[in-house]
């Protein structure tokens, strides 16, 4: 038998449209806002509320440590939580391809309901589009999200000399898996995106003496310090030896030549605490799976740079990446 | 376990760094030159030069080959891709801007067909999955990479590949080396030989460096490694006693790799060739011999580098020549930054200028 494909009609808005809703979109998303299938869904918000949107269109839409789906809601998720709001609701809006693989498409919606779940976050509304073949390739999803702000983890001016800088996990993993499993330059490997929702990470040091926390997507640890320095106009001192990384991870980054500070995460996040409380958050963090390999990697200065103390015993600076990860030549 | 760890360990660079300071004559200047652009990263990304005393100075020389390569050899890039051909490439000449401000990265936009590839034999798998397009390999590099640039031409004939050829401005170190020994205004005392080179060529290729009264030390690319080399020049340069010193022998034999260098040989022949800031050097080049001429782009494609004269204020020609430093250009950090280069020592992650830019400035 044929491989069932996504047809026109399921965003066609007739009968097949109600059965794709019926059949994949409540099955996996089920509860009580959604299921009323309003035109638009009516939340409690009574306290002040957080709203982010993140749009997906990673390729492979599946990698090793997850897919579009699942990525599609750790990353809305994460930046709510980091932001310092506990996640509520979330928004799904899939664009298709005419043509695409009904079970992938099922597998998708699938593993983004198990990670909301795993959350504890309701998918309170969405949208399905197909586009026709040749318009886009593969599939698109966009969430938004909305939370209750416990406080506020945004606030550059909040940054003192001497704070010290945690990264929650070990770093570099999910860029170098999408970049395996695209099958690029001819290398293979068993690295596993560290894709992960961190609210219930975050939640366990909100009433710490936290400051600021940002997550370390795409430009990796390298973009986040920098873009913190240039608007809170402090500096970072940051100790190469203290940044977790796997070993295999290191390895691949060092025969491409790609610095494992600038490659991408999508369950690490910066932290930036004071350094009294320092020590309990670190706790907190590793009592969480997400936080188990939380380190303490440097702290902030007043100096207007981010310095790295390298491995080996010298000095340099850390700068912003550039646009596109590219392989050296030899 | 990565076998490259005991070299980075900060014990052993805090001993070796000692030992420098120790070593160097407080009452001079020490100058050594890296030929290479991975030791011109690896140094940058490694801090070394906050490990070495004051007086002892590492200046970067013509060894990045994105950044040797002539304006007018880049232009070519894009011509091909205005014919319509799929060029297949390394990661760093991406960036590199033609003369009329355009990338790679700009070209595939606008839906140009550019393909990264890691090693130029990955070309062969692109044009046998797509026969219904024709490949060029960008081909540039010095002897380390010029052996892999030349098994590609040679699998292409022997596979009777008829929709794939080869733009070869590869180089080759010797007419560099011996600019920079004539140069009267560059004092050196040594020079950190380019580890990779050497695993080809062998150690006799750095014979006119210590005639010329210089130290020649062969170096690995790890901090420790990269230390280890600076001590041995300082070293040389006070006893005046100098001689090559292979400190990588877990790579690099004395006799580099003969059988790399048959096929350099067999595939390609010594032409001269027009290096960024430094002009026409003559036997530098090589280029596609007549047996293999059916794989030669230039000659497929009938194509021929201008003679184009580099943009306006910059100043990579002198920095290849170690004569003054990034930050003595003045579009440094200003109109030249990696995002928007206007040199080639900007463009490629291993030039002397985006080095500077990224971990020194």
């Amino acid at each position: 038998m044929e491989e069932k494909i996504v047809t026109l009609s399921i965003g066609g808005g007739g009968r097949q449209t109600s059965n794709f809703i019926k059949d994949i979109i409540l099955k996996y998303f089920d509860n009580d806002i959604l299921n009323n299938l309003g035109d638009a869904s009516h939340l409690e918000t009574s306290t002040n509320t957080a709203f982010t949107t993140d749009s997906f269109v990673i390729r492979p839409e599946f990698f090793n440590g997850g897919n579009i789906g699942k990525l599609s809601i750790c990353g809305t998720v994460n930046d709510l939580a980091v932001s310092g709001a506990e996640p509520l609701y979330l928004s799904f809006a899939l664009i298709v391809a005419e043509g695409y693989s009904y079970e992938k498409l099922e597998k998708i919606v699938e593993s983004a309901a198990a990670e909301a779940k795993k959350a504890g976050v309701k998918i309170v509304c969405g949208d399905t589009k197909v586009v026709e073949r040749g318009g886009i390739d593969g599939v698109i999803i966009n969430t938004c999200g909305v939370g209750r702000v416990i406080k506020n983890l945004n606030d550059f001016s909040s940054l003192k000399e001497g704070d010290k800088v945690i990264v929650t996990s070990d770093i570099a993993r999910h860029g170098m898996a999408v970049m395996l499993e695209r099958g690029q330059f001819g290398f293979a490997g068993n690295i596993a995106s560290d894709c992960a929702c961190l609210n219930h990470m975050m939640k366990a040091v909100y009433h710490y003496n936290v400051k600021f926390s940002r997550d370390a997507t795409r430009g990796g640890l390298a973009a986040v310090l920098n873009e913190i320095a240039e608007q809170s106009g402090k500096g970072f001192l940051i100790d190469e030896e203290k940044i977790p990384l796997r070993q295999e991870v290191a390895e691949l980054c060092d025969t491409l030549g790609f610095d494992p500070l600038s490659v991408a995460n999508e369950g690490a996040a910066v932290i930036i605490c004071s350094s009294e409380d320092c020590e309990k958050v670190l706790a907190a963090l590793k009592s969480v799976k997400e936080g188990e390999r939380a380190a303490v990697i440097g702290e902030v200065t007043n100096d207007n740079k981010v310095v790295l103390n390298t491995i080996s015993g010298g000095k340099r600076h850390i700068d912003l990446p550039p646009g596109e990860l590219l392989p050296r030549i030899c | 376990m990565n076998p490259n760890i005991p070299f980075r360990d900060k014990e052993t660079a805090l001993k070796v760094s000692r030992s420098i300071k120790n070593e160097a004559d407080a009452s001079r200047t020490y100058k050594i030159m890296e030929v290479c652009g991975t030791h011109t990263m690896a140094i940058a990304r490694s801090g070394l030069r906050s490990m070495l005393p004051a007086n002892v100075e590492l200046i970067s020389g013509p060894g990045c080959p994105v950044c040797v390569t002539s304006q007018g050899e880049i232009d070519l890039f894009f011509e091909l891709l205005n014919c319509g051909v799929s060029v297949a490439s390394f990661g760093d000449l991406l960036r590199i801007p033609g003369s009329n401000g355009e990338t790679l990265i700009d070209k595939r936009a606008r839906g140009a067909d550019v393909n990264v590839v890691y090693s130029p034999l990955d070309t062969i798998k692109l044009a046998e999955n797509n026969l219904d397009k024709h490949y060029t390999f960008l081909g540039i590099g010095f002897e380390t990479t010029a052996p892999a640039v030349a098994a590609l031409i040679m699998a292409a004939k022997e596979k009777g590949l008829k929709n794939l050829s080869v733009l070869s401005f590869c180089k080759t170190m010797p007419a560099a080396f011996d600019l920079i020994l004539s140069d009267k205004e560059l004092h050196l005392d040594g020079f950190l030989c380019p580890g990779h080179v050497t695993a080809i060529t062998g150690v006799q290729l750095y014979e006119p460096l210590v005639k010329a009264g210089k130290a020649a030390v062969v170096a690995g690319f790890e901090p420790v490694e990269m230390l280890d080399a600076v001590y041995e020049i300082i070293k040389q340069a006070n006893s005046k006693d100098f001689h090559i010193v292979n400190k990588y022998r877990r790579v690099v034999p004395d006799d580099g790799n003969a059988q790399a260098r048959a096929i350099l040989s067999k595939v390609f022949y010594e032409s001269d060739a027009v290096w960024r800031g430094l002009g026409e050097l003559k036997k530098s080049g090589l280029s596609i011999r007549e047996e293999y001429a059916e794989y030669d782009a230039l000659k497929h494609f009938n194509l021929k580098p201008k003679n184009i004269t580099e943009i306006k204020g910059c100043k990579c020609g002198q920095v290849l020549t170690g004569k003054i430093k990034p930050q003595d250009c003045p579009l440094f950090a200003k109109r030249c930054t990696p995002e928007n280069p206007v040199g080639p020592c900007m463009v490629s992650g291993e030039g002397t200028c985006a080095a500077y830019y990224k971990f020194l400035r």
